[in-house]
C-alpha cells in the first residue's frame, strides 16, 4: 500500500477534459516543497486513491495562501497572494477545497471570504473521518493497535477552529491506546513555529517552544506523537532530535498512520 | 438630622468625583479608533449572560473560580444592604425592606451573611496566594510595584467591608434583642444572631448604638472609598466585564480583521476592479496598523481597562512560559498605562504636545513624540506565534493578539522594519508564490 503509484491529477487537466474534480486537495507551501512534508502529501494522496475520491491539486496554479505574510503584518503581501488565488479558484468555480495543512485551512476558510472567496474548507483530518464512516477507509488490526500514542493538538485546528475530537476519533480507528499530553485541546501548547515564527530565529528566552512541547510528549510515555500539521510536524521532529530522543519518539501526521495501518 | 445632612453631602461628592472619573474613562476608551460591533444582539447578550454575569470562562480553572464566585455573589447580593443604607441615609428609615419583606427580609440578609462569610474565606485565600504561596503569575516582572499593591489593596478593603457588615449587623440584633427602640426585631439572622451576642452583650446600649453606627458608616464609606479608587485600580473589570463581553468579536477566531484600504488598492494593481480613484495627494504618506494608542480600536482600549491582571493570559503563552519577553498581560498594562499618559496630557491641555498650537489638545491634534513602541518593545511582539492561548484564557474576552498583530503592521507597513528573518520569506511569496525560494514545479511531490 505504502509503495503504490499515486495519481494526483492537476486540476487544469481535469478541466481540460471536460470534467469536474469533486474536491481540490490545496496542497500548500509545506506539503509541496518541504521534505518531511511531502510525505504528508504522499500518504494523504494514497489514501484518496484508496478510497476512490475524485479529487485534484493545482499545481503551479497554487501560490501561498498568505497565512505567514498576514501574521508577521504583512497585509500587502497577504492581499496580493490571497487575491491572486481567489482569481484561480473562482476562475475554476471551485467548491469544496481539503488541505493538509491547519494555516491553510484556516486563511482559506476564515479570512478568503471577506476577499470575495468563498469554499467550503475542510481539513484532511476531516474527509478522513468521512471516508471512514462513508467504510470507504477501514482499519483491522493495523501497525499501531495498541500502541501508545499522545496527540499534538495544532493552534490552528484546535483552538483557532475548535476541531479536537474529529483527529482523536480517527486515532481511535486504528485501536491505539491515546495518551493526552499534561496541555491538551484548549489548553493544548503552541509548537512554536505559528505567527510566521517558522521563519525566523526566536526571541531570547530559556528554552525553545518545541524542546518545551517535546518534553512533555516524553513524559506521556508514547511512541509516536500523531500530529496534523506540517510545521508541527518540523518543530517536533527537530525537538526530538535536538534532545536526541528521535529513535524513542517519532512524529507522524495522522494521515500517515492511517496509511501504514492499511496493509 | 444632622447625620442625614452630612451623609446627603458625603454621598452628593462622592457620586460627582466618581461619575467624572467615569466619564473620563469612557472618554479615554473613545480615544480609539471606531470598530463596527453591529450584528447578533441576541448572540452577545448570550455571552455576556455567560461569560461575563455567569462567569463560564473562569471556570476553565474550578478553585479559584470558586473562590471568585464566592466574592462575586456575595458582591451582588450586598448590594441589597447598600440600598437600604441609601434610604436610612436620605430618609431615617431604618432597615426600610424588613417591613415589607417580612420573613422573606430575614431569608435574604442571612443568605448574604452566609455568602459573607465564605467571600471572607476567599479573600484570605487570595490574599495568602498573593503573598504567601507567591503564585508566578502574580510575582511576574510586570507586577512589580503598584499592580501588586493594588491587588492586596482590593482585598483588604474587602475584609474591611466584611467586618463592617458584621459589626452591623451583630450590633442590630443586640439592639433588637433588647427591644431598642428605631431597631424593630427581624428575626435571627445567620451569623450575626449568634456572634452579635457573642462580641456586645457587654456592653450598654448606647454603647452598642455607637457601634451599630460606627459599622453602618463604615460599611458606606468603605463602599463610597472604592467607588472612588475603582477608576485608578485593575479592579475596573466589576463593571467593564458586561460591555466588554457583549461587544467581544463575533468573528471566527482565526479571522484577522482585513485592512481594506490595502485590498482594494491591490484589488486595483491586479485590475480586478475597474476606476478606482487614484490619491494623487502624497504630501502626507499613509500609515497603517498600530503606533500609538489612538490606532488601536476602542474596543481594545475597552479590553485594556478591563483587564484585571489575573495573569491567566501570561500563564500559557507560550512564549512567555519559555522565558520570552512576552506577556500579553504586560501588553494590555501598557496600553491601558499609555492611555493613561495620553489622558493625563490631554487633561491639563498640555501646550507641548499640541500640533496645532491654535487648536484644544484632542485625539486628532496631540503628539508627545512618544507612543506605545516607548512601553511595548519590538522583541515582546516578535515572539508571539499567534496561538490564540492568551485569547482562549482570558475569562472576559479580552484580544491581546489583535494588539500584537497591529503593532506588527505598523512595523512592517508603516515602517518598512521587522525580523530581517522574513525578509527572505516576504521576498519568496511575493516572487515565487511560496515561502521557500525554490526552483521545483508545485507539484513534482507527487511524482519523487
Amino acid at each position: 500500500m505504502e509503495d503504490q503509484l499515486i495519481n494526483v491529477p492537476l486540476y487544469a487537466d481535469v478541466i481540460a477534459a471536460g470534467k469536474r474534480p469533486e474536491i481540490l486537495f490545496w496542497v500548500g507551501c509545506a506539503g509541496s516543497f518541504d521534505a518531511r512534508a511531502q510525505k504528508v502529501s504522499k500518504a494523504f494522496a494514497k489514501l484518496l486513491n484508496h478510497a476512490g475520491v475524485d479529487f485534484a491539486i493545482l499545481g503551479d496554479e497554487e501560490a501561498c495562501t498568505g497565512d505567514p505574510a498576514r501574521r508577521a503584518g504583512n497585509e500587502f503581501l497577504f492581499q496580493m497572494s490571497a487575491l491572486q488565488n481567489i482569481e484561480v479558484l473562482n476562475g475554476y468555480e471551485v467548491q469544496k477545497i481539503v488541505t493538509a495543512c491547519p494555516h491553510c485551512f484556516n486563511t482559506l476558510k476564515n479570512e478568503y471570504p471577506a476577499l470575495g472567496g468563498n469554499y467550503e474548507v475542510i481539513h484532511h483530518t476531516t474527509l478522513l473521518h468521512q471516508l471512514f464512516e462513508e467504510g470507504k477507509l477501514s482499519v483491522e488490526g493495523g501497525n499501531f493497535k495498541g500502541k501508545k500514542i499522545t496527540y499534538h493538538d495544532s493552534c490552528y485546528l484546535g483552538r483557532v477552529n475548535g476541531v479536537y475530537e474529529i483527529p482523536r476519533k480517527l486515532l481511535e480507528q486504528l485501536d491505539v491506546e491515546l495518551v493526552e499530553m499534561k496541555r491538551c485541546k484548549t489548553n493544548g501548547l503552541c509548537c512554536g513555529a505559528g505567527g510566521a515564527q517558522m521563519f525566523k530565529e526566536d526571541e531570547p528566552g530559556d528554552k525553545r517552544i518545541n524542546i518545551e512541547r517535546v518534553e512533555e510528549a516524553l513524559e506521556t510515555g508514547a511512541q509516536s506523537i500523531a500530529a496534523n500539521c506540517p510545521f508541527c510536524l518540523t518543530m517536533l521532529g527537530d525537538g526530538l532530535k535536538e534532545k536526541e530522543q528521535q529513535e524513542k519518539l517519532n512524529v507522524y501526521d495522522i494521515s500517515e498512520l492511517i496509511l501504514q495501518s492499511i496493509q | 438630622m444632622i447625620q442625614i445632612l452630612i451623609f446627603s453631602l458625603i454621598t452628593a461628592i462622592v457620586f460627582f468625583i466618581a461619575g467624572k472619573k467615569f466619564w473620563r474613562i469612557r472618554r479615554n476608551i473613545l480615544l480609539g479608533q471606531a470598530k463596527d460591533v453591529s450584528g447578533d444582539v441576541g448572540q452577545r447578550l448570550k455571552n455576556m449572560t455567560l461569560v461575563a454575569f455567569g462567569q463560564k470562562k473562569m471556570f476553565k480553572r474550578f478553585i479559584p473560580a470558586l473562590f471568585h464566585l464566592f466574592i462575586y455573589v456575595a458582591f451582588l447580593f450586598t448590594t441589597l444592604e447598600l440600598v437600604e443604607i441609601l434610604i436610612d441615609g436620605f430618609t431615617g428609615h431604618h432597615r426600610f425592606f424588613a417591613t415589607i419583606l417580612g420573613g422573606f427580609y430575614t431569608f435574604l440578609i442571612s443568605f448574604v451573611e452566609g455568602l459573607s462569610v465564605l467571600a471572607f474565606i476567599a479573600t484570605v485565600i487570595f490574599l495568602s496566594r498573593r503573598n504567601l504561596l507567591k503564585l508566578p503569575r502574580f510575582t511576574k516582572a510586570e507586577m512589580l510595584g503598584w499592580p501588586t499593591k493594588d491587588g492586596n489593596l482590593i482585598l483588604i478593603f474587602e475584609i474591611i467591608l466584611l467586618v463592617a457588615i458584621f459589626t452591623m449587623n451583630g450590633a442590630d440584633t443586640v439592639l433588637q434583642n433588647r427591644d431598642v427602640a428605631h431597631y424593630p426585631d427581624i428575626g435571627n439572622l445567620l451569623v450575626s444572631s449568634w456572634l452579635g451576642p457573642m462580641l456586645f452583650d457587654g456592653l450598654s446600649t448606647n454603647t452598642v448604638i455607637i457601634i451599630e453606627r460606627i459599622g453602618w458608616w463604615m460599611h458606606l464609606l468603605m463602599v463610597y472609598g472604592f467607588m472612588l479608587y475603582l477608576p485608578f485600580s485593575k479592579h475596573l473589570h466589576i463593571f467593564l466585564a458586561f460591555p466588554n463581553v457583549f461587544y467581544a468579536s463575533l468573528k471566527p477566531r482565526g479571522e484577522m480583521e482585513n485592512m481594506e484600504s490595502i485590498m482594494n488598492e491591490v484589488k486595483s494593481m491586479m485590475g480586478l476592479v475597474e476606476d478606482t480613484p487614484v490619491d494623487d495627494d502624497m504630501s502626507e504618506l499613509p500609515s497603517f496598523g498600530a503606533k500609538d494608542v489612538f490606532d488601536l480600536s476602542w474596543k481594545s482600549l475597552m479590553d485594556a481597562y478591563t483587564c484585571t491582571e489575573c495573569g491567566r493570559c501570561t500563564s500559557v503563552c507560550p512564549a512567555n512560559q519559555t522565558g520570552k519577553k512576552l506577556s500579553p498581560r504586560k501588553i494590555m498594562m501598557d496600553v491601558r498605562d499609555r492611555v493613561e499618559e495620553v489622558a493625563t496630557k490631554i487633561d491639563l491641555q498640555e501646550e507641548g504636545c499640541k500640533i496645532d498650537k491654535e487648536k484644544t489638545l484632542a485625539k486628532d491634534n496631540f503628539d508627545d513624540s512618544k507612543s506605545l513602541f516607548d512601553y511595548i518593545s519590538k522583541e515582546e511582539i516578535h515572539a508571539c506565534t499567534t496561538c490564540n492561548a492568551c485569547v482562549e484564557a482570558c475569562p472576559v474576552m479580552i484580544d491581546p493578539l489583535e494588539i500584537i498583530l497591529d503593532l506588527r503592521r505598523y512595523e512592517i507597513l508603516t515602517e518598512s522594519a521587522g525580523p530581517t528573518d522574513w525578509m527572505p520569506m516576504f521576498n519568496s511569496i511575493e516572487n515565487n508564490g511560496a515561502v521557500w525560494q525554490l526552483p521545483n514545479s508545485r507539484a513534482e511531490w507527487k511524482d519523487s
